[in-house]
């Protein structure tokens, strides 16, 4: 198995599926842990970070592995969200940690959800973002992650600085979603199976 | 940069097989536009920021219909796709949820249940739920008349908003802003706001509905009815507060193609995803 698709139940998979279809790949959805064997994960995902931290639970040892054999795994949005150590979203729940920092609330004076296409500006080199400096992508949420170590790849702007991308080692996450970010963001997900 | 939305809308017919792409006049006459997933894609191609379907076949029997669209449409167009209309039930939203829809947009089932808003931010998510008001002028001589209402002054005169449901077959005496308010508070992501004055009559968007409204709640607020060529979509992203406008016959009929008006738009300053 190339790619797999993690589904933990938060939103619909068929669009991040849909997209890496149309870019020749042959994903595969992956409904139960221990069919998670893929040489490239990607975890969608919208909605709560507490849900999302439940029902991802069951799949966090065989994500963990890949993450140690330096598999590339991709989080996206909430996907995202789970790497980081807990959120303001959801008191009290632990993500998986395995980025040092918060998922906090947008201190912005700015509508909020931040819905839209919102240009990223590239900070620090990562494989993932190659080729997309300045690019607009599209944006749903009204949280985002502050790392409290140097990982940020890309940062967007609305009325303060957004964390749109990080990255180290072979994880990655988004803040966007790429699979509706027409073709930059189709650009983003084959310089993910280009890994 | 934040962009300005451009939002064609599909009004679908779903009583013919795979669905036809209509648009009426003031909510009433029908004219025929083409087949619903290939106008989306087409519209993708020339650089829609979002696309939604309205589904404007009054029997409930469709249904199916629709989900082909939104799975055909989702396999080659990646911008965020909403559905209205026909939406009662968390379990409808599910079905367009799975099929691949990102939003959908709920006007007489929020209405006529307003706890199907909180319930669809809960389940979904607030991003995923848009509330469409379909707001109607309602013209009066003093203000005792509007009494509760949220008077708005009009170069027509003064009004106040009401909303109607069923595609603007019937009226609720609700007030539009205050009804915006509210569904704000019960976690909608976004509002859809069409004027129904103005809706078919390519005569520009209604600028005092659209202020009012969108400076009066925080959520995003997407301006609808009555566009009618490109300096309609400036003026509303000029003179209110909307992020985004939607627009149906001008792009149908290739009066104007999408990637024109944001060229337009970009000249005059505006700031879009070209």
């Amino acid at each position: 198995m190339d790619l797999a698709i993690v589904d933990y139940s938060m939103g619909n998979m068929k669009s991040v599926y849909n997209a890496f279809r149309y870019l020749g790949a042959k994903p595969t959805v992956v409904k139960k842990p221990s069919d998670l064997k893929a040489d490239k994960i990607v975890i969608p995902g919208v909605g709560a970070f507490g849900d999302g931290a439940k029902n991802l639970a069951p799949f966090i040892p065989q994500i963990t592995k890949a993450i140690t054999s330096r598999k590339p795994v991709l989080g996206i949005c909430l996907g995202m969200h789970l790497f980081f150590e807990n959120s303001e979203e959801s008191p009290g729940i632990r993500g998986m940690g395995v980025f040092r920092g918060e998922v906090v609330k947008i201190r912005t004076r700015q509508r909020l959800p931040h819905i839209g296409w919102n240009s990223i500006k590239i900070k620090k080199e990562c494989p993932l973002f190659r080729g997309l400096d300045g690019e607009p992508m599209y944006f749903v949420h009204s949280y985002h992650p502050l790392p409290e170590e140097d990982i940020i790849a890309v940062t967007t702007r609305y009325g303060c600085e957004v964390t749109a991308g990080v990255c180290r080692g072979g994880v990655y996450g988004t803040q966007f979603h790429p699979e509706k970010s027409g073709g930059a963001g189709l650009k983003l997900l084959e310089n993910f199976l280009e890994l | 940069m934040f962009c300005k939305r451009i939002i064609p809308c599909l009004d679908c017919d779903l009583a013919v097989p795979r669905g036809r792409v209509v648009k009426g006049i003031e909510f009433k006459q029908i004219k025929y536009a083409g087949v619903p997933w290939k106008l989306a894609k087409k519209y993708y191609e020339d650089g829609a920021d979002e696309i939604v379907f309205l589904d404007i076949t009054a029997s409930h029997e469709r249904r199916g219909t629709m989900v082909e669209v939104i799975e055909r449409t989702s396999e080659d167009v990646f911008v965020p796709l909403t559905v209205g209309g026909g939406i009662n039930t968390i379990e409808d939203a599910r079905r367009v949820f799975n099929a691949g829809a990102d939003k959908v947009a709920i006007n007489t089932a929020a209405i006529k249940n307003p706890q199907l808003v909180n319930k669809l931010a809960k389940y979904f998510g607030s991003q995923a739920c848009v509330v469409a008001i379909d707001a109607k002028r309602r013209y009066i001589t003093s203000l005792k008349e509007a009494k509760g209402k949220t008077v708005v002054r009009t170069p027509e005169g003064s009004c106040w908003y009401e909303c109607s449901i069923y595609g603007g077959r019937r009226f609720t005496g609700l007030d539009a802003i205050k009804w915006a308010e509210e569904v704000e508070r019960r976690g909608a992501g976004e509002i859809l706001l069409t004027s129904m004055d103005r809706d078919g009559t390519t005569d520009g968007y209604d600028i005092q509905l659209t202020k009012v409204l969108s400076e009066k709640v925080r959520l995003p607020v997407i301006a609808s009815g009555g566009c009618g060529k490109p300096e309609h979509i400036y003026e509303v992203f000029k003179k209110t507060k909307v992020t985004a406008a939607l627009a149906a016959s001008i792009f149908h009929y290739n009066i104007f193609g999408i990637g024109n008006v944001k060229k337009y738009l970009a000249e005059k300053g505006i700031t879009v995803r070209i």
